[in-house]
């Protein structure tokens, strides 16, 4: 069968089961907008790439399938740089299918063009540049094998306008050959027993788990091995979801703003068994001061994380599902022979610093809004399935903090790259990809600005979800660094709290727009923002500016000096041991 | 700090020596030298760089060129356990006694002389990187008006290939399951 390289592509997505894509037409995309007409695949016009790409992720977060971008040559596909960027640390798989120029015409400058597989090879896990139409469908095979397996990952595909246009014979390749590509997925026995010979040793152990253990869809194997083996559980910012808040193991989120609990436990642990987790900068604090009395069990699928960091006493190289099920099989084994060690000394230590040391806020009555307060009600009115999305800042700490999440995937947000205009059109890409489940972006008034956008999007697709901007008036996270750090000389953070007025530009992109100045207020306005479902809803809750986030590990400092309030500041004397970012 | 020399197998298409060099950059190591050219496989080019990096960064840039869809296998020649070899040639300025005295270095270190003018000799001089520099040292004396070097290039001492299964040490993921289907790239 005779078809052009537009219509392969699309045959091609439709073979890989994709039913949307993101994207935005332009000159040399636009063969391939054409077939798309007829084809299967349902296509979101969105306002900006930026907003396609990362609506991409979010579908990609909510259904754990592999979210579709598409843009035109030059600007179109530059637009999409740092939503791949943002994938690429997160490990979200996406394929982002970019127009270039006509073959001839590529290197020559030409109008529109742009090395968008030179400039993209650092922030995606692969790219191609298709020079020959029959190469079309063997391409975007390879290229969603390559985000969906091992890593999760960006890819791209350059497709230039002749090879869109010019024909070619169909065929689609049984399988994929990549013979540099063999992800380990099976994790070694013999480390396995290992790790469970160090657990059962263990008196004070600390499971440490990663965004990959939502990532592998293995949170039933952990919650096994949590409770088999009695191991208390800190769900990084990636991962929150993946054990049940409210379970009795579970110590919430580790790292910079992480809960006390989860942070000292980690300190004093004798045992992090980390599962698909990297030890990050923002969850080690100094590195060197970091669990010092712990042994580490390592578990990941990137052998390249293993040792990156902090050397693994037990590195194990698989995919989280595979080897936590085998650890439980081992740890069952070895526990029914030898019994269940007590380590109700390290759980009743535990309990006794979570009661000492909760979350906590004033939310005055008659005082100004608490971020804080707005986002525990909006979780009170809300139900487990309800999926939270955020930015970067202060807003996606205390959403992290405070909404008590029950399952996986119900929390999407930018924690690597920390891209700010993350929550609306990643809320966007969730709500297409769960079109029956509450999709409730909690987003900053900074963070919204710079997408704000993709409301429009959600309109005329109706694809509705609810955005709460916990609005400062100020980039708050940079203020509270400048409050903390620079002694309060505040540069070029503030907003103002009116401009835009978020209920008007809310009622102008066709949303229902609500605002909640005082505490008071917000029950009504949440029970009002949630009774509508043919259509977007945005809520201005209008919050005290001066409200800081706390617990907080200072940049460079060891996590054994968390400050749990402000009452535990101290003034910085030595500018010379002022934090870096 | 030391060198270290590693050969790196990799499908021979479009922007794999960008991606390759791109990831040395992008991690801050240093390379000291790298060559590529053909292999015995048809589609299989085969890099040879040398790397200035501690043992630790050498374990990561490793993993992390492991990552790269085109690579194919790695391995970190110990020392000792590879024949390394480089080319270089040298124009040196050679008028009166120097004339002489160049030709008996080039013919003490059994190198050619592959281009002659009234005032240079151009010196064609192939063998270990340290005799290379031996050379070099004693060339340089006379003053040498341009050089070229192609970098080491590597093969394992031994009766196996890169591409055959076990027998080098190949550098791989610690703990990985012992598969024979294993042929080291990607994540």
């Amino acid at each position: 069968m005779k078809v052009s390289g537009a219509q392969a592509l699309f045959k091609a997505l439709e073979g890989e089961g994709v039913d949307i894509a993101f994207g935005i037409p332009g000159g040399a995309i636009l063969p391939a907008y054409d077939p798309l007409i007829e084809s299967g695949v349902r296509h979101v016009l969105c306002r900006h790439e930026q907003g396609a790409g990362h609506a991409a992720e979010g579908y990609a977060w909510a259904t754990g399938k592999v979210g579709v971008a598409i843009a035109t040559s030059g600007p179109g596909g530059c637009n999409l740089v740092t939503a791949l960027a943002d994938a690429k640390m997160d490990s979200v798989p996406i394929v982002a299918i970019t127009g270039q120029v006509p073959t001839p015409a590529v290197g020559n400058d030409a109008f529109q063009e742009a090395d968008i597989t030179g400039i993209t090879m650092p922030v995606t896990k692969h790219n191609f540049l298709v020079t020959d139409p029959g190469e079309v469908a063997e391409t975007i095979r390879e290229a969603f094998h390559i985000a969906r397996t091992g890593r999760p990952g960006p890819v791209l595909v350059d497709l230039p306008k002749d090879v869109l246009v010019n024909e070619t014979t169909w065929s689609w390749p049984d399988q994929v050959d990549l013979p540099g590509y063999r992800p380990t997925i099976k994790g070694n026995m013999r480390q396995v027993v290992e790790a469970a010979k160090l657990i059962l040793e263990a008196k004070r152990p600390v499971l440490y788990v990663g965004g990959g253990v939502i990532k592998a869809e293995a949170t039933e194997e952990l919650y096994e091995l949590a409770t088999v083996g009695h191991l208390p559980v800190v769900t990084t910012l990636m991962a929150r979801g993946a054990f049940p808040d409210a379970h009795e193991l579970c110590l919430g989120m580790p790292g910079m703003h992480g809960v006390y609990t989860a942070v000292t436990a980690m300190q004093k642990a004798d045992l992090l068994v980390a599962v698909g987790a990297r030890f990050d900068d923002r969850v080690t604090g100094k590195l060197a001061t970091f669990a010092p009395n712990a042994k580490i069990v390592h578990i990941d699928i990137d052998p390249a994380e293993i040792g990156k960091n902090r050397r693994a006493d037990v590195p194990i190289v698989g995919d989280c599902k595979d080897v936590t099920a085998k650890l439980v099989a081992e740890l069952t084994r070895r526990q029914d022979e030898a019994g269940i060690p007590d380590r109700s000394p390290w759980l009743e230590q535990l309990a006794a610093w979570r009661a000492e040391q909760p979350l906590r806020y004033d939310q005055e009555p008659d005082g100004p809004l608490k971020p804080q307060y707005a986002i525990e009600r909006l979780r009170a009115h809300s139900d487990g399935d309800t999926i939270v999305v955020a930015g970067v800042g202060q807003h996606q700490m205390w959403a992290s903090q405070f909404w008590s999440f029950e399952k996986p995937r119900t929390w999407i947000n930018s924690g690597g790259l920390g891209t700010m205009g993350f929550a609306v059109p990643a809320a966007l890409g969730a709500a297409a990809g769960q079109p029956d489940r509450r999709v409730i972006a909690i987003d900053g008034d900074g963070c919204f600005q710079m997408t704000s956008q993709e409301l429009a999007t959600s309109t005329t697709e109706k694809i509705p979800f609810v955005t709460a901007i916990i609005n400062n008036a100020y980039l708050g996270m940079v203020r509270q660094w400048q409050e903390l750090f620079y002694e309060e000389r505040y540069s070029q953070v503030y907003l103002s709290y009116d401009v835009p007025d978020y209920v008007k530009l809310a009622e102008a992109y066709g949303a229902v727009g609500l605002r909640a100045e005082r505490p008071e207020e917000v029950d009504a306005v949440i029970e009002k923002a949630l009774s509508v479902d043919d259509r977007s809803v945005v809520i201005d809750f209008r919050c005290d500016a001066n409200e800081m986030c706390f617990p907080m590990v200072p940049a460079g400092a060891s996590n054994d000096d968390i400050i749990t309030g402000p009452e535990g500041l101290q003034p910085q004397d030595d500018p010379a041991e002022a934090p870096i970012a | 700090m030391s060198l270290h020399t590693i050969s790196v197998l990799v499908e021979d298409k479009p922007g794999v020596l960008t991606r390759v060099a791109g990831l040395f950059s992008a991690r801050g190591y240093n390379i000291d030298s790298l060559a590529v050219g053909p292999t015995e496989a048809e589609g299989l080019s085969r890099m040879t760089i040398v790397v200035h990096v501690e043992s630790k960064s050498l374990e990561q840039v490793t993993k992390q060129l492991n990552k790269l869809i085109n690579v194919i296998k790695i391995l970190e020649h110990e020392p000792g356990t590879a024949v390394e070899r480089e080319l270089m040639l040298a124009k040196v300025r050679a008028k009166g006694d120097a004339r002489a005295r160049v030709m008996e270095i080039a013919e003490v270190f059994r190198v050619s002389i592959v281009d002659v003018t009234k005032t240079t000799l151009t010196v064609e001089a192939s063998g270990k990187p340290e005799k290379l520099e031996a050379l070099r040292e004693l060339l340089s004396e006379f003053g040498i008006v341009e050089l070229s070097r192609t970098g080491r290039i590597a093969l394992a001492r031994g009766d196996r290939g890169i591409r055959e299964k076990g027998g080098l040490r190949v550098a791989r993921a610690v703990g990985a399951e012992d598969s024979p289907e294993w042929t080291g790239g990607g994540v």
